[in-house]
């Protein structure tokens, strides 16, 4: 059929129905159509828009064979408590035939304070593993071969000091550091738009994230030196459009400073991953992450002009949303969860952490978490989701929503570029503003009622049960945690982490210097997380956040 | 005379997610409020303090870091210990139902779990500052 | 509590209820005020203002250390707008100056516009007189310089400080909105981003250019002096003899804060030693009284007439063509002074 003809078609089927559709209200948050035909794409270039998968654009999918190759990974975020605790944990995992751990780690270390610090009071093992030195690192994967597991690690600030830990640890098991492979979060752009778990000020935050850039693509190379996430972004309330522009001009401010810094493009930008959120809204979800990997592609090759393909795609691991998990009717977060891996599954992701349907509650269950990851592999196995690649291309639908979504993401790449980048851009709380407004905005529908969330705002039951078996976190974990770190530096030689620091310090001062080795000397040495981050605190400052409701 | 409702909302500890603590704080702005928004990372000492020196009549709070047991009850103490016995101390966040009898104990007026309509946090309020 | 005497004897709590029953209008207010009046007139009082995200409060923290570090104690009225249309008010300044909750010789208040004309500046200037009583030694009104009720806030300071940063696109805007004329010292923050020198370069050239212009003699500044003596408002002559200076300052990282405190310190000198201080002072005495005085009336007028229903009648009465609004007032007017 011509366009012509569609046209004429459409304007027939419109007529036809406009009487019945007037009878029924309009409900927002909708498409603009209700339905899309071959007109919504009909100036869509296949070989230039989508081509294959493992080819420019990569809108189809990074790799060639997708998971007619494997199964996207089943990793799932763990750790609270003590090493010890934590160590277990891994271990039972790996025992069970996982071959890839993925670290939480409590806010005292995410923000750099040791267990001892005041600060901490309450906070030690709460939602993840307390790490206050190597000391407790030995023992988090103690009997576990680094040389054989991939370790993700959920940590950003000081990223640098933990990476350090662990090349520390595989050392010591005697694993040369070129065998490690893993992950660091590393994205502290959005720390300070969405997250909060910042230390330093942006500038020598950027100097810290690009020496790991630098020191890994020499010692470290199958390490990913940062995980830009879009996940928290979203969780803090941003839409869809919002989530990817954001993380994507994170991503150019990352590789714009590593340029600066002297790095290749190609040198560094093979490591860079991503992470992303996958919400409620199953086809805007897919079309969102094939919108990402067609923009990051032609960010990489049309602006820094990367040779390799390896640049120019846009890998990366997803969430479930939490966000979107509800304290009432906790059950029915189970089928939001397999929706949303769905969503996952459908955009090609290569890993994937599921949540549990009790996490508006508490940490969830053993059993939980068993649900959660049952719900990965029903997915894989059972619901044929997995068995072509790229599914829904050619939908109408989903192939308009994937242009529109690019469309909005570019605008506001476009508009941050124009602050001067995304640095820039979140100095100016510009970012945090469109992601609060988009997050009341959220808040606000679901109160009046424009937006159904099921169990919240409608079908609500009356005398709902309180679930029980919430895990509980043993709350003399912090005075335990305490005792180790004050028997730890009884032991170890103060003069050296005195001396070690002092180097540090010197480092830091010095903006030529690359701080990986001073801070892996420093903890060898068994300084502190906090002796050292306190040492960087004192040079860099701290950042202030910007905050404007 | 034009008294207005002072809201101070604070996120104790040193749990990052604002979200809902910002929009309760737009939500009670909207209501005709005045709301001190101190930001992250705050101290129960810090809070009890700016309670003070803003003479609040209500404090908010939100930790979804499971820390509350730990940190709303120390924010009871100090600003009952500073003289200020009206204040209307509430808190929100992932905090189990099991966990709230003690919390009530310990002088939280009223524990706000996820989900609730921003509107109930308004009518708690107004219903329960001391004019 | 007896909030004026426990306020005098250092009590915290005391000063900030009597801030509370300023704001408020409660009608014990005015029975503090009288009892603190005599210990004030000690406290520096210092003004900054500046457009919206040009960082007042992140440089209020930082002059604030910078004061601290002298031994001096320092109050905060952080001001900032409230919503038109819902009469609330995020009050966000404190986020900045969050390392200085547990400093006991700070005191950090925030208070939103409350959409009253005048009554703010009247209410801030009580504010700043309780501090004062309380004993700190410098008290800094930071507000956004947008409407004429925070200008008229920040033009009762001793010393007031214009803060402006590159790269805003409306530099000359801002100026043309009025913060010209009301700046003793001015502060280029963010001075580490581009279009730093561009700034002050025209802010040099535009501070000539009205340096020229007023060029006073003794006379004119006399004549000045005198013609603003008339005017209600809070309107303050530039001081005279005094080309305000322009520091370049990076407020979130600290630096140059002491060449502004320099620069204000100068200020201070200047005024206070060829008797500008004195007569903004007085003037400020001045344009307080007449303040209280209307605002006093007003809430007559409004107790007695509008409260009562009286105006009621009047307004049945001049409409019916009875009589006419001049004479009621007329009337009126011999009715208060009797």
């Amino acid at each position: 059929m011509s366009n012509d003809k569609i046209q004429a078609e459409l304007d027939k089927y419109k007529a036809s129905v406009e009487k019945a559709i007037a009878r029924f209200p309009e409900r927002p948050h909708l498409p603009e159509q209700r339905l899309y035909t071959p007109l919504d794409i009909k100036d869509e270039d296949y070989a230039e828009e989508l081509s294959f998968p493992g080819v420019y654009p990569y809108t189809r999918g990074v790799q060639p064979t997708m998971y007619r190759g494997r199964f996207w990974t089943m990793r799932m975020y763990a750790g609270f408590s003590t090493a010890e605790e934590s160590n277990k944990r891994y271990r039972m995992l790996i025992e069970n035939g996982a071959t890839g751990l993925s670290c939480a780690f409590d806010l005292p270390t995410q923000i750099g304070y040791d267990s001892t610090d005041p600060i901490s009071e309450g906070e030690v093992g709460k939602v993840g593993v307390a790490i206050d030195s190597l000391a407790d690192m030995e023992t988090l994967f103690d009997k576990i071969d680094l040389g054989k597991v991939s370790t993700s690690m959920t940590i950003n600030a000081p990223a640098s000091v933990l990476l350090a830990m662990y090349i520390a640890v595989a050392e010591k098991q005697g694993v040369p550091a070129d065998q490690l492979r893993g992950t660091i979060q590393n994205d502290i752009l959005k720390e300070y738009a969405a997250r909060g778990t910042y230390i330093f000020p942006p500038r020598p935050s950027m100097r810290l994230i690009t020496n790991i850039f630098e020191y890994c693509s020499k010692y470290v190379p199958k390490w990913n030196t940062i995980s830009i996430s879009g996940y928290h972004i979203r969780e803090a309330g941003s839409t869809a459009a919002q989530e990817i522009a954001f993380t994507i001009a994170d991503g150019i401010a990352y590789c714009e400073a590593a340029l600066k810094a002297g790095l290749h493009i190609d040198d560094f930008a093979g490591r860079l991953s991503f992470f992303w959120n996958a919400h409620n809204n199953v086809l805007e979800e897919v079309a969102k992450f094939r919108a990402s990997r067609r923009i990051w592609a032609k960010v990489m090759k049309e602006r820094f002009h990367a040779q390799k393909d390896k640049s120019m795609k846009l890998r990366f691991h997803t969430q479930t949303a939490g966000s979107m998990l509800t304290a009432q009717q906790p059950n029915n977060n189970i089928v939001r969860v397999a929706l949303q891996t769905a969503a996952a599954v459908m955009g090609g992701t290569q890993s994937l952490h599921t949540n549990s349907r009790d996490e508006a509650l508490a940490l969830p269950t053993q059993e939980s978490v068993t649900i959660a990851l049952r719900t990965q592999q029903i997915v894989a196995y059972e619901s044929g989701l997995a068995d072509v690649i790229d599914p829904l291309a050619g939908s109408y639908y989903v192939e308009a929503m994937t242009n529109k979504i690019e469309a909005e993401a570019w605008d506001y790449i476009k508009k941050i570029d124009e602050m001067g980048g995304a640095v820039a851009a979140i100095e100016k709380g510009y970012i945090q503003k469109e992601i609060q407004d988009s997050a009341y905005k959220w808040q606000m529908d679901v109160e009046s009622g424009a937006r159904t969330i099921v169990g919240v705002n409608k079908f609500q039951m009356e005398n709902e049960e309180p679930p029980k078996d919430l895990l509980k976190v043993d709350e003399a974990v912090g005075e335990r945690q305490k005792a180790k770190v004050e028997a730890m530096k009884a032991k170890r030689d103060n003069e050296a982490v005195k001396a070690a620091l002092a180097d540090l310090k010197a480092a830091c001062e010095d903006e030529k210097e690359n701080l990986m080795p001073h801070i892996l000397a420093a903890v060898k040495t068994y300084a502190t997380l906090g002796e050292i981050c306190n040492v960087m605190r004192e040079v860099f400052g701290e950042y202030e956040a910007h905050v404007s409701l | 005379m034009e008294k207005k409702i002072r809201v101070l909302v604070a996120k104790p500890g040193l749990d990052g997610h604002d979200r809902g603590a910002k929009v309760v704080a737009r939500a009670l702005r909207d209501a005709g409020f005045e709301v001190i928004y101190t930001g992250l990372r705050q101290t129960p000492e810090q809070i009890a303090e700016a309670a003070l020196q803003e003479d609040v009549n209500v404090i908010a709070m939100s930790i979804l870091s499971g820390a509350h047991g730990h940190l709303f009850p120390k924010v009871v103490d100090l600003v009952r210990k500073e003289g200020m016995n009206d204040v209307l101390i509430i808190g929100g966040g992932v905090i189990p139902e099991t966990d709230i009898p003690a919390l009530k104990e310990a002088g939280i007026a009223e524990v706000f779990t996820p989900g609730t309509p921003t509107g109930d946090v308004v009518k708690f309020i107004q219903e329960h500052v001391k004019a | 509590m007896d909030i004026a005497k426990e306020l005098l004897a250092g009590n915290r709590l005391a000063l900030s209820r009597a801030i509370t029953a300023i704001e408020n209008e409660y009608d014990e207010a005015t029975e503090i005020m009288k009892e603190i009046y005599p210990h004030t007139g000690h406290a520096y009082v210092l003004g900054i203002t500046g457009p919206p995200g040009a960082g007042k409060s992140t440089l209020t923290d930082k002059i604030a250390k910078a004061y601290r570090s002298q031994g001096k104690t320092v109050g905060i009225i952080a001001v900032d707008p409230t919503s038109p249309f819902t009469g609330g008010a995020i009050l966000g300044d404190r986020i900045r100056m969050n390392s200085l909750t547990l400093d006991e010789g700070v005191f950090i208040r925030s208070m939103g516009t409350r959409g009253s004309l005048g009554g703010l500046s009247h209410k801030t200037a009580d504010a700043v007189k309780a501090m004062d009583a309380f004993g700190k030694d410098i008290i800094i009104v930071e507000t956004v310089g947008v409407g004429q009720s925070e200008v008229d806030i920040v033009k009762a300071a001793d010393t007031t400080v214009v803060v402006l940063i590159p790269g805003m696109g409306d530099d000359i805007q801002a100026i043309k909105a009025g913060i010209l004329e009301i700046g003793d010292v001015f502060c280029v923050n963010k001075a580490d981003h581009d279009g730093a020198d561009k700034l002050v370069r025209e802010l040099n050239m535009m501070l000539d250019l009205d340096a020229n212009s007023m060029m006073t003699s003794d006379e004119t500044k006399k004549a000045l002096q005198d013609q603003f003596h008339h005017l209600s408002a809070a309107i303050m002559a530039p001081t005279t003899g005094w080309r305000p200076s322009i520091d370049k300052v990076v407020a979130n990282q600290n630096e140059g804060i002491d060449v502004l405190l320099e620069s204000i310190h100068k200020h201070r000198v200047h005024i206070e030693t060829d008797g500008e201080l004195a007569w903004r002072r007085t003037k400020r005495t001045r344009d307080e009284m007449l303040d209280i005085l209307e605002s006093d009336i007003g809430r007559y007028v409004k107790k007695r007439i509008v409260a009562t229903g009286r105006i009621d009648g009047y307004v049945e009465k001049i409409k019916n063509h009875e009589t006419d609004p001049y004479s009621v007032v007329g009337e009126l007017l011999q009715e208060m002074l009797k």
